[in-house]
């Protein structure tokens, strides 16, 4: 079993940033939100490992409120 | 209706002294098609039992019209599966629509030789009629129609019911009572049980429309139809050339308006096309839910069916769930009625079935988050989904829109035995109706039909040739090659058999042991548990 990864693994950070944010910036908030959630659908499947999602999941979560 | 002639049952009415009828083993509340289903089971096994039923026909429309595998090979243990197959349209197909575009197909028959399809579509009045006519030949099972419980009162003992006729209340006592009475059961409320769970903010809408239409039966769901404003849509195709249309419509609607008949009729010539002529044979607004009491068993009170838990029909896992309760229910309770096992036996039916409901609710539940999603952002994921799936076959297995029924694998059991085989049928799952043969009787085809409905060893191998037990339970042996011939190798392969084996199974053909070799001693120990004091 193996557990979500701390350390980078990205070869080409400053670039793979750009990339991400040149994919979405001129976005509606809408279409944004569908942008990131298809992404992570295909990189969850990508991963596919269970433990390591749920890992992600709870990091992702962590400090943000419920709204009301 | 056009299609269909409700029957009118006879009622007759109570002539009992002093308005108290004679005490009864079992009394059922509910002719519905559980309760119909447990009346019979318990007849095959030499129990007595009154159903009550406050009305004195069948169902109003054709509400549940999907019926399983599992529920076609219960129904033919009690000898009623025939008239089902021979009216009821077989499907094993469901596909799936985003935006008109067909996204993808799934086959449910995971074994192209079983004895049943799996699905029928059959209009619930087909099904509670066929069972009515099987209850009206057994002698052992008395139909009051028209008689109304509106009062229970428990005892250790027994209970006492306050039975309601067109004629004047009388009283009811009875040793096991049976609630069988529906997802408004009197009897759950009178006995004061939270039935609690999740409403589903939404509506939808189901017509049943009569049109002459070719085409395979398939399961068709639509998401985002192109033709309408509806959420969703499904269509699937019932006996008599009826057809079930099924409409999301969302949650802030007005019902009344929407039930007029020029909207409705509106909505299926969207969905039908302009041209095709159709009849519109039974309308109806529903919204769902999911929900359940906390324990089937309350001393001498069993809840099966709909009186214990409620599903959203996307999975047709309501009267599917619900007969196979009747089926677990039916061996273990006659066996404590004719003092052969402990009553303890019948807290394994709650165990058993209550796992079995968690399971049906979770996936009802999924379904129904998918396809009404409960906020906007899960809206969006749904819809991501949606939209990667035309592409990427991963997202086609994240899309929900019903996860049907499937039988339940008892796997946590506490009356499952010795797991040696581990094949794919294990203690607790139900027994597959495979292909087999036996000599000199070409009636018999499947696995499912030489199992009976008592306790049965199916011993495999040169080691367990010579096995012989006997047990006050009532336990055939069937030898492999000899009582029957595994053609094609199916049997031992789901079982796991190697060389040796030998399968326990329930008298609900459910499996409870497996092992290699087993000495009698052992295979009567696994049997105790069943017995417990009694
Ligand atoms: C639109 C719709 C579609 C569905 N589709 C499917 C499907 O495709 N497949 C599936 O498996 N399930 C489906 N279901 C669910 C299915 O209809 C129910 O799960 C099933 O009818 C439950 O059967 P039952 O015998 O427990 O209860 P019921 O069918 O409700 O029967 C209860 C009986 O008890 C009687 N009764 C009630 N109160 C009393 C009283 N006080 N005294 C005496 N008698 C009483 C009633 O007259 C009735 O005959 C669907 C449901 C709906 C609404």
């Amino acid at each position: 079993m193996s557990s979500l990864k701390h350390e980078p693994c990205i070869s080409d950070p400053d670039g793979f940033y750009q990339e991400l944010i040149d994919a979405v910036q001129r976005l509606s908030p809408d279409d944004a939100l569908a942008f990131s959630a298809r992404l992570n659908l295909l990189l969850a499947n990508h991963i596919g490992d269970r433990t390591v999602l749920r890992e992600a999941i709870e990091a992702a979560r962590k400090g943000l409120e419920n709204r009301k | 209706m056009a299609t269909y002639q409700y029957p009118v049952y006879p009622y007759h009415p109570p002539a009992f002294a002093d308005g108290l009828a004679p005490t009864a083993q079992v009394v059922i509340v509910g002719g519905g098609q559980v309760g119909l289903t447990m009346a019979l089971d318990l007849a095959q096994r030499g129990v007595a039992s009154v159903v009550l039923d406050e009305d004195n026909t069948v169902s109003d429309g054709s509400r549940a019209i999907c019926q399983a595998k599992r529920t076609l090979e219960i129904w033919d243990r009690l000898g009623v599966a025939a008239p089902m197959m021979a009216k009821g349209v077989t499907w094993n197909e469901g596909h799936v629509f985003y935006r008109g575009e067909r996204l993808y197909a799934f086959n449910m028959q995971e074994n192209p030789h079983s004895k049943f399809p799996a699905f029928i579509n059959i209009q619930q009045y087909y099904v509670e009629q066929f069972l009515v006519e099987q209850a009206m030949q057994q002698p052992l099972i008395e139909l009051r129609w028209c008689h109304r419980v509106t009062g229970l009162e428990t005892a250790p003992a027994g209970v006492c019911l306050t039975v309601e006729t067109p004629d004047g209340i009388y009283t009811q006592p009875c040793d096991w009572l049976v609630a069988a009475d529906g997802v408004r059961s009197t009897i759950r409320r009178q006995m004061g049980l939270s039935f609690s769970g999740q409403v589903f903010e939404d509506h939808f809408l189901i017509a049943d429309i009569i049109m002459q239409r070719e085409g395979p039966a398939i399961r068709r769901f639509y998401f985002d139809p192109p033709w309408g404003p509806e959420a969703s849509a499904l269509m699937h195709r019932q006996s008599d050339n009826v057809w079930r249309l099924d409409f999301q419509l969302g949650w802030n609607v007005d019902r009344d308006e929407e039930l007029r008949d020029e909207n409705v009729f509106a909505r299926i010539r969207r969905m039908i096309g302009p041209d095709t002529p159709f009849e519109l044979e039974w309308k109806s607004l529903y919204t769902f839910q999911c929900r359940s009491i906390e324990r089937y068993r309350h001393d001498r009170v069993l809840f099966i069916g709909d009186a214990a838990h409620q599903v959203s029909p996307f999975g047709a896992r309501g009267g599917n769930g619900g007969v196979q309760d009747a089926d677990n229910l039916g061996w273990k309770l006659a066996l404590v009625v004719q003092g052969r096992a402990g009553q303890a036996l019948l807290d394994s039916y709650d165990d058993e079935r209550r796992f079995a409901a968690a399971e049906n609710i979770l996936n009802s539940t999924r379904a129904t988050d998918f396809i009404t999603p409960k906020t906007p952002v899960s809206e969006v994921y749904r819809n991501a989904v949606l939209d990667l799936a035309r592409d990427f076959p991963f997202a086609r297995t994240l899309v929900n829109s019903g996860r049907l029924s499937v039988p339940a694998h008892l796997t946590e059991s506490s009356l499952n035995g010795a797991d040696e085989l581990r094949g794919s049928v294990r203690p607790g799952s139900p027994v597959p109706a495979l292909p087999l043969s036996v000599p000199d009787n070409a009636a018999v085809s499947h696995l499912t039909d030489i199992l009976g409905d008592g306790f049965t060893l199916l011993c495999f191998g040169p080691a367990n040739a010579e096995l012989h037990v006997d047990s006050p339970l009532g336990l055939r042996l069937l030898h492999a090659g000899q009582d029957f011939r595994d053609s094609d190798g199916s049997i031992a392969a789901a079982f796991g058999v190697r060389d040796n084996a030998v399968v326990l199974v329930r008298p609900d053909q459910h499996v409870m042991a497996c092992w290699r070799t087993p000495d009698p001693a052992t295979i009567l120990g696994a049997l105790a548990k069943i017995r417990g004091e009694c």
